[in-house]
């Protein structure tokens, strides 16, 4: 059982205007197997959030804490955050051009494993991974998410997340873009994950549809940078009916 | 006089001020440029394996294909009318790439060599030219192909640290016949390398790939210039460089030349460097003159960029660590021309100077 713990975490990014303050004391603890998600309106810091506990170097933490287990996030770097059990799948996924799909999973797996996986298994894990994705085994030597369309990209990250195995994983808008069927496959890849893994998950989306294949066990409302309501899963709906009007107008 | 054309030399001692002189370091040019070098009678160009039936390599006399404007190819003109000359006869497909070996050299005095790299009608062959040791090397190489030929030029200048290397690469393409050349430039103190192509009949093709990787003091320039002088004629320039290090210094030049009676001319060139450290200068001219509007396309792109975060903060949320990160991206910004070489032990090799390089570099 491991413990995602997010205490009074402030950022900053520096901007054109001078420095700008966007997360402003988020607190949030995620434990093995739980399911949160997080819901607000644009801007309101969603994948600053994401980025932040991920370790992008574009944010700057002003205050607060993020701990794994008690170890400090924070003083990590990121692929140690990465080798701690932490994973982000990305809203906006990068192209790595000349890098092959099936060089970058190798490279990744043999740096959060301590070893190189043996070969024969390796094939078999990345052909099975692929097959549950419904990815065409020819993208294993397209390069890093080039060309790859929207719904690729999205699919490309949850098949990461099966091969690699994190503790924690955060996804960013991981169902924006996605079509009906996309939707449920990559859905499905989260609960194998999770089943598999006892995997806790961050989910940051705008939308209830995916709710209804990946369950929460909790709901955060996210506004100006902070979480400003908690509930069940009875508090995604009320967000569909009625929106953030009342968040954000206080 | 048109101003791709103005940088005829044949008379006098570059100064550094000659539009096609104004980057290259000439003090550090070993005295090939000027005639202070000291010629010697290395010959260090050698076949590896025996000749296949159909080919052959002779040292015998040599009859310029071209005459040139470049002041070190008529240095080498004037040294020696002899050179290496590897023919292949007509309508001989060598399977097995031809490999040509350079090495052995030396610093105390300059070769001068002249090459000769010829296709008869509808020859096809692959040439690996691999360039390895220190030395001082002024090299006019001509490639002719005749009408229908095909050819892939691969010239590897994996150099030692001393080197000293001033080439003429100048392909003369008859008729239908096809180029396609692959320079990469890893090793050397400084590297002037000018591949040409003279497009002499309707038809014919030139794919001129490249990449270079400069680290910390190293001076490599390339500067293409692609003469579109008859109708139909195909050309395509892609190059990639890299730099990192202090003082590393790269010059790409691409002049393209589309004369007058190149009609249905069609022709693309491309620059991209990758800055890895701060310290490094790339420049990167593209020059397009366009003597006719009855051409299929024409363009250029140039861009120099530093190094992608974005890509690095990726690589690394999958728990890839810096040092493996910026050896993945170096390699994938390289592997698009490097691939094509189409041999793995080749590519490897490069692939592994390359990261040598890069981590002597540093960060
Ligand atoms: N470099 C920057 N310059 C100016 N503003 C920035 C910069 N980076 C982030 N921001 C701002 O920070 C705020 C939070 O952005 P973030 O991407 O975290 O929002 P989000 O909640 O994920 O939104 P969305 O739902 O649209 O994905 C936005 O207002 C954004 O414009
Ligand atoms: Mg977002």
């Amino acid at each position: 059982m491991s413990t995602l713990e997010i205490r009074g975490l402030k950022v900053t990014v520096d901007t054109e205007q001078g420095v700008k303050e966007i997360l402003k004391g988020v607190d949030l603890t995620i434990k093995s197997g739980e399911t949160h998600a997080i819901m607000g309106p644009n801007g309101s810091g969603k994948s600053t959030l994401a980025y932040s506990i991920a370790g992008h170097p574009k944010y700057t933490i002003t205050g607060g804490t993020v701990t794994l287990d008690g170890a400090d996030v924070l003083e990590m770097s990121v692929d140690e955050r990465a080798k701690a059990g932490l994973f982000l799948a990305m809203q906006y996924p990068v192209e790595v051009p000349g890098v092959s799909v099936s060089n970058f999973l190798r490279t990744a797996a043999t740096a959060l494993r301590g070893e190189a996986p043996k070969l024969r298994e390796w094939v078999g894990e990345v052909k099975s991974a692929m097959e549950g994705l419904k990815m065409d085994p020819s993208f294993a030597q397209r390069n890093v998410n080039e060309g790859f369309s929207g719904g690729e990209k999205k699919r490309h990250e949850i098949m990461q997340l099966e091969l690699l195995k994190p503790k924690f994983a955060i996804l960013d808008e991981t169902d924006s873009g996605l079509d009906v069927d996309a939707l449920r496959i990559v859905s499905e890849g989260v609960v194998r994950a999770k089943e598999a893994n006892n995997l806790g998950v961050l989910l940051i989306t705008h939308y209830t549809r995916i709710l209804r294949y990946i369950q929460p066990d909790f709901v955060h409302v996210f506004a100006a940078g902070k979480v400003v309501e908690q509930g069940g899963p009875e508090l995604a709906e009320k967000l569909e009916a009625n929106g953030y009007a009342e968040y954000v107008g206080a | 006089m048109s101003t791709l054309q103005s940088n005829l030399l044949e008379n006098h001692t570059p100064t550094g001020r000659e539009e096609a002189w104004r980057f290259t370091p000439l003090k550090r040019l070993a005295g090939l440029h000027d005639g202070s070098a000291k010629p010697s009678d290395r010959e260090s160009l050698t076949l590896n394996g025996i000749a296949s039936p159909g080919v052959s390599f002779t040292r015998s006399a040599i009859t310029a294909t071209s005459p040139s404007d470049d002041a070190v190819v008529n240095r080498v003109r004037n040294h020696t009318s002899d050179g290496a000359i590897l023919a292949i006869e007509k309508n001989t497909v060598v399977e097995n790439p031809i490999f040509l070996n350079r090495c052995c050299g030396g610093v105390d005095s300059a070769e001068l060599s002249r090459v000769q790299i010829r296709l008869a009608e509808h020859a096809k062959a692959t040439v690996i030219l691999e360039n390895t040791g220190d030395t001082h090397l002024a090299e006019d190489l001509e490639i002719v192909l005749a009408p229908g030929s095909d050819l892939t030029f691969i010239s590897l200048q994996e150099w030692g640290a001393k080197t000293v290397y001033a080439a003429t690469h100048n392909a003369i393409i008859d008729r239908d016949a096809s180029l396609k050349a692959i320079h990469v430039t890893v090793g050397g103190d400084v590297v002037r390398l000018l591949p040409k192509v003279e497009f002499v009949g309707p038809g014919a093709s030139a794919d001129l790939q490249g990449v270079y990787f400069a680290t910390e003091g190293q001076f490599f320039e390339h500067r293409m210039h692609v003469d579109h002088a008859v109708p139909h004629a195909k050309s395509n320039v892609n190059y990639k460089g890299a730099l990192a290090g202090k003082d590393a210094h790269t010059v790409w030049i691409g002049d393209v030349y589309i004369r007058a009676a190149a009609e249905g001319t069609d022709t693309y060139e491309l620059n991209r460097n990758l800055l890895l450290t701060d310290g490094a200068r790339a420049d990167s001219v593209p020059n397009l003159e366009i003597e006719t509007g009855e051409i299929v396309g024409a363009g250029h792109a140039s861009t120099t960029g530093r190094f992608d975060d974005e890509q690095l903060f990726y690589l690394m949320s999958r728990g890839i660590q810096e040092a493996d990160a910026r050896r993945l991206v170096v390699r994938g910004f390289f592997n698009e021309v490097i691939s094509l070489i189409g041999n793995e032990e080749i590519q490897e090799r490069l692939m592994t100077r390359i990261d040598g390089e890069l981590e002597r570099a540093g960060k």
